[in-house]
């Protein structure tokens, strides 16, 4: 066999030689793969933390009164009761109200922008309903505490009837907070359904409100559920405008007007309290942690299959 | 059959008629449904300006926490505040971008790397609170680094590493792949590929991700509660072992006095923190818009 060229092998001989990667970039490798490794450190230490001290927990409090309890009195003594019911309760009424009055808002924006708004308007109003998502929740405490409550609610429905710490003032400014999350997850889902449903429908002699509503709607509908799914985990992680609002007396109720203690809002009870480790007081925080790290854990991950079955669904 | 029939008659009639009314109006309902939040926010907004203007100074600014109202600032929380947000910077963002680069660039296609997406997903929906508990235990106790800054930085980059993360990968899934097949065809390694052609071609995307983590770690007020940042703090932090508050935990404890006067104080601090907030996110959107090329 000839070559070319006499260099022609030399010059091959020599690429063969040079390495493929100089020998800093197996180092920079190395450390970007330890950096993709991180992510499950961080879950790591989330679950050995969480579960270490819950441990801890029901060595102090029994499996049972924790889990079936109905009464929840950790921080005056002398009867300490460790049932996590009226905590649950407290977050369930927070989660409901404030789905009551976001999911009509957000479903109404998003058949808006995905079936009414001309893509300039879209392209205005997207970001600017997603910023309402981007305001420190500490803001949206204040309002709840200040304005909703004390300037709104209680001169219109009366001081006897709305206490100070009340459910609604916090659901109705949850109900805001969450708006941008249900409106922009369930438009994507809107905007992803094919666009021969709408003319089929269209073709038939169907108005626009009438293919919005009984053809987009409906095929989007897993999308529109996965975005209440995550509203929901949003609402039941939130921490200061429960704890600010809604008051700090664990209740077992699901009326709006009561004064409410959320498991959060119970968290940050503790945290402001400097409760000294080693304590029952101490580990029920991460008991309490647990639960509501179960709760959004399932409502995130419920959210993504739905999701991601809805997207084959129309590939 | 006359060839001039009189001109038919397309306005619809009974229920027909019903049906497009109920159409033309929905527009108009659904487009107010739309505005309703942002009305209300921008309502709120003008009543916290108009409340919160009184006591806004320079003497505000500068000033201590105090028990009497009219003395008391923001300072401590302001400094808190920056020193918090360049420690979680240096420790969160070069990891965070590492891990975009590994997962988009150098990462294996298997089931590790759906397990790291998958797990990035979920980290990023843990609530903060969890973080917060995460920073008390493992930073403040355990490692005994106490209710300190870098305890708190350490904290807020774990919560925002995931969503970091993932804007980082979404910002350098927009390079074509024509870049780096162009690079590479030249005879430059992957790393060269990515150096030279990938992150820059990312880093619009990849700041205005980064930009909006930071102004969620500047608001954030329950995680870095947990850790101990809500202390009587009347002195100018040193060091990153130093004893710390933040804004937002000020305005927390001024809302949760009983009083007209430390109400407005609280209405003042959020004037002051939406303007930094509201900054970082219009240099996002900057960015975004100036020097976007994919």
């Amino acid at each position: 066999m000839t070559s070319i060229s006499p260099h022609a092998d030399e010059l091959a001989a020599q690429l063969r030689k040079r390495p493929l990667k100089r020998p800093l970039e197996s180092i920079i490798i190395g450390g970007l793969t330890l950096c993709g490794l991180t992510s499950f450190a961080v879950t790591a230490l989330i679950v050995f933390t969480l579960f270490g001290e819950t441990v801890a927990f029901f060595r102090d409090v029994s499996f049972t009164d924790f889990v079936f309890g109905t009464e929840w009195q950790a921080l005056i003594p002398p009867k300490f009761k460790y049932g996590i019911w009226q905590l649950v309760a407290g977050t369930l009424n927070i989660v409901l109200w404030s789905i009551v009055f976001a999911l009509p808002l957000g479903l109404a924006a998003a058949i808006y922008l995905s079936e009414y708004a001309h893509p300039r308007t879209r392209k205005i109003l997207k970001p600017i309903l997603e910023a309402l998502a981007g305001v420190p929740t500490v803001v949206y405490a204040f309002f709840a505490l200040t304005f909703i409550t004390q300037d709104v609610l209680r001169p219109l429905l009366g001081t006897d009837r709305v206490p100070f710490f009340n459910a609604l003032g916090a659901s109705l400014v949850m109900a805001v907070m969450i708006l941008p999350t249900i409106a922009s997850v369930s438009e994507d889902a809107m905007a992803n359904v094919p666009r021969d449903l709408r003319e089929a429908a269209y073709g038939l002699g169907a108005t626009r409100l009438e293919v919005a509503v009984k053809v987009v709607v409906p095929a989007a509908l897993s999308g529109i559920i996965a975005s209440v799914l995550l509203a929901i985990a949003r609402v039941i992680g939130e921490t200061m405008i429960v704890a600010v609002a809604a008051g700090s007396t664990p209740n077992l109720t699901l009326n709006p007007l009561a004064t409410v203690q959320t498991m959060t809002g119970y968290m940050l009870q503790v945290g402001l309290g400097d409760a000294a480790r080693g304590t029952t007081q101490y580990s029920s925080l991460f008991a309490v942690g647990t639960t509501l790290f179960l709760f959004t854990f399932l409502l995130n991950v419920g959210a993504q299959v739905i999701v991601r079955k809805f997207k084959e669904a129309y590939e | 059959m006359s060839l001039r029939s009189e001109p038919m008659d397309l306005h619809a009639t009974g229920a027909v008629a019903r049906r497009q009314l109920a159409s033309r109006a929905s527009r108009y309902v659904f487009f107010g449904a739309t505005l309703i939040g942002v009305v209300v926010l921008l309502f709120l907004a003008v009543d916290t300006v108009r409340v919160g203007s009184d006591p806004l100074s320079i003497d505000f600014l500068t000033n201590y926490p105090s028990r009497f109202a009219e003395r008391a600032g923001l300072r401590s929380g302001i400094l808190g505040t920056l020193w918090v947000m360049v420690a979680t910077i240096v420790l969160a963002i070069p990891i965070a971008i590492g891990t975009a680069i590994y997962i988009t660039e150098f990462a294996p296609r298997n089931r590790l790397l759906t397990l790291i997406e998958l797990n990035l997903a979920n980290l990023a929906g843990v609530p903060s609170i969890i973080y917060g508990i995460l920073g008390l235990a493992v930073f403040v106790r355990l490692l005994s680094l106490g209710p300190s800054i870098i305890a708190g930085a350490l904290t807020l980059a774990i919560m925002i590493l995931p969503m970091t993360v993932i804007a980082s990968v979404e910002a350098i899934r927009q390079v074509p792949p024509s870049m780096r097949d162009g690079s590479l065809a030249l005879g430059a390694t992957r790393w060269q590929t990515v150096w030279h052609h990938v992150l820059p071609g990312a880093m619009p995307g990849i700041m205005t991700g980064t930009i909006l983590a930071i102004s969620r770690a500047a608001g954030e007020t329950a995680a870095l509660i947990m850790v101990g940042a809500a202390g009587f703090i009347a002195f100018d932090p040193q060091s990153v072992t130093d004893d710390f508050t933040v804004v937002p935990i000020q305005i927390y404890n001024w809302t949760t006095v009983p009083n007209e006067d430390f109400r407005a104080l609280a209405a003042s601090g959020i004037i002051v923190m939406m303007v930094f907030i509201l900054g970082l996110n219009l240099a996002a959107a900057l960015i975004r818009e100036r020097f976007r090329r994919y």
